[in-house]
């Protein structure tokens, strides 16, 4: 492998010239985006300028019209066994949880690693618990969803994800749907998986999360990356003048 | 009541005949409902249309006629079946149309969200709707499958038709020696009845057991 692959600057999602039509609808627009191993990228934008679709395409839940994406060096499969192989490797938190109504929190998230990875039951139980114990939630184990608070539930959802143990997490909003109490929950447990070095996306308007965690800030408009940089340069001197609109109405709030 | 009580042997075999039938066509049924079902919401265009047309030519086209038709018809080009197989066949494949349509409508309860975070951890299609999809989607049409299973349980009446000596049958056959139809069918829609109640018993026995925590 060449030395500039390897360790912490070793590309973990690369996407190249990504074009993406609903219909006539053009809502990804040549978007290039490469995020480093470890690296923290947080996505903000005004509603509708495509940031759920530019992550929905990441792992193919939404299929490019263009370009390429390439999650560690392979690129996205188009269809059958080899995607939902790629897939598991990238997590995928939702702004409404997604949690399966009719298993227990620990059948949540034992699922995929006994389906789809093969581990022994018993094995993935133990993990199970040890990611719960780590998102605070071991003692809902053997709760069903619906018995769970917003945070809560969002937290089991994580715990879902990394027990793919994935080499991307994608975060779709995922504090929206939170009453404003059950935020600080969630994001504790993001800012820690931050530290510990995940590959991260992160689609938020949760800017305090964007100083604590982030690497980058990349600013999307009808479609495009208009602006990527530091969280601190970012926020303190946008360069376009759609940034500093959008930042002005998101800071009143 | 003496009509019913001297043939009870040849009523007795009628209705474990009725039960028989009624058992082995509503597993048929229900696998075929859920095949069909699936192939309804597949991602590729010619297994979705394959299911349209299933339920659509199964849904309009009357039993009887389909059991004459595979009775006194494939025989003609030399396709044999018992007839209780026959019948079981015929029923299964027809009542399949109904239960497909119902659990597809179960199917589309289960909100988008689920079948993306299904895929998203990396479960293929085919184990989606296994461990997340049909075990929620079946949930939300325990009622509407019962009442498919107590029409599929009166259609199996149908069976007599084509031979099969089944309830209804064999109390035609009585009603012939004894010539009392109100006792005799009287006792037999009793027990058709009694099978419809313990249908309805077991549907909400499994609603309660199965319901999902909300
Ligand atoms: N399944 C779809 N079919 C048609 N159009 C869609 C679909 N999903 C999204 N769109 C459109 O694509 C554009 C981008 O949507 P997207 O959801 O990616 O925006 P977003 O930046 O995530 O917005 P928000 O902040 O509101 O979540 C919007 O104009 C939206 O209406
Ligand atoms: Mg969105």
């Amino acid at each position: 492998m060449a030395p500039e692959t390897t360790g912490a600057n070793r590309p973990m999602v690369s996407v190249r010239g990504l074009n993406k039509w609903f219909g006539p609808l053009h809502v990804l627009k040549d978007i290039d985006l490469t995020v480093a191993a470890g690296e923290v990228v947080v996505v903000v934008g005004p509603s509708g300028s495509g940031k759920s679709t530019l992550c929905r395409c990441l792992n193919r839940l939404e299929t490019a019209g263009q370009g390429s994406v390439e999650i560690d060096g392979e690129p996205l499969p188009a269809e059958g066994r080899a995607l939902a192989r790629l897939r598991a490797d990238v997590g995928m938190v939702f702004q409404s949880f997604n949690l399966f109504g009719h298993k227990t929190v620990l059948d949540n998230i034992t699922l995929g690693p006994t389906r789809v990875r093969r581990i022994a039951r018993p094995e993935a139980r133990q993990q199970a618990m040890a990611l719960l114990e780590r998102v605070g939630i071991a003692d809902k184990a053997d709760h069903h969803p619906a018995q769970l608070s917003g945070g809560q539930q969002q937290r089991a959802a994580i715990a879902r994800a990394l027990a793919m143990q994935p080499k991307v997490l994608l975060f779709d909003e995922p504090t929206s749907a939170l009453d404003p109490e059950m935020v600080n929950e969630v994001l504790d447990v993001m800012v820690s998986l931050a530290a510990e070095g995940m590959t991260m996306i992160v689609v938020t308007h949760e800017m305090g999360f964007a100083r604590r965690a982030a690497d980058r800030v990349v600013f999307m408009d009808d479609g495009r990356i208009v602006e990527s940089g530091a969280p601190d340069d970012f926020f303190a001197a946008p360069r376009t003048e759609r940034a500093r609109d959008f930042l002005s109405k998101i800071l009143q709030h | 009541m003496e009509a019913l009580t001297a043939h009870l042997s040849e009523l007795g075999h009628g209705l474990v005949t009725t039960v028989e039938l009624t058992v082995v066509t509503t597993v048929g049924a229900m696998l075929l409902g859920i095949v069909v079902a699936t192939l309804r919401i597949a991602p590729v265009p010619l297994l979705r249309a394959i299911g349209t047309a299933y339920v659509e030519v199964f849904q309009n086209l009357p039993l009887l006629a389909l059991l004459v038709l595979f009775v006194f018809a494939l025989p003609t080009i030399g396709i044999t079946f018992p007839l209780f197989t026959s019948a079981a066949i015929v029923i299964a494949v027809y009542e399949g149309a109904y239960l497909a349509e119902a659990i597809r409508a179960g199917i589309n309860t289960v909100g988008v969200g689920q079948a993306e975070a299904a895929r998203a951890i990396g479960l293929t299609f085919g184990q989606s709707l296994r461990h997340v999809i049909l075990p929620q989607g079946l949930r939300a049409v325990i009622q509407p499958i019962g009442n498919i299973c107590i029409a599929l349980l009166m259609n199996t009446s149908l069976a007599a038709a084509v031979g099969v000596v089944e309830l209804t049958q064999a109390a035609n056959t009585v009603n012939l020696v004894e010539a009392q139809p109100i006792a005799v069918f009287t006792g037999a829609g009793l027990a058709y009845m009694l099978l419809a109640l313990i249908i309805g018993q077991v549907t909400g026995l499994l609603e309660r057991r199965l319901a999902i925590v909300r």
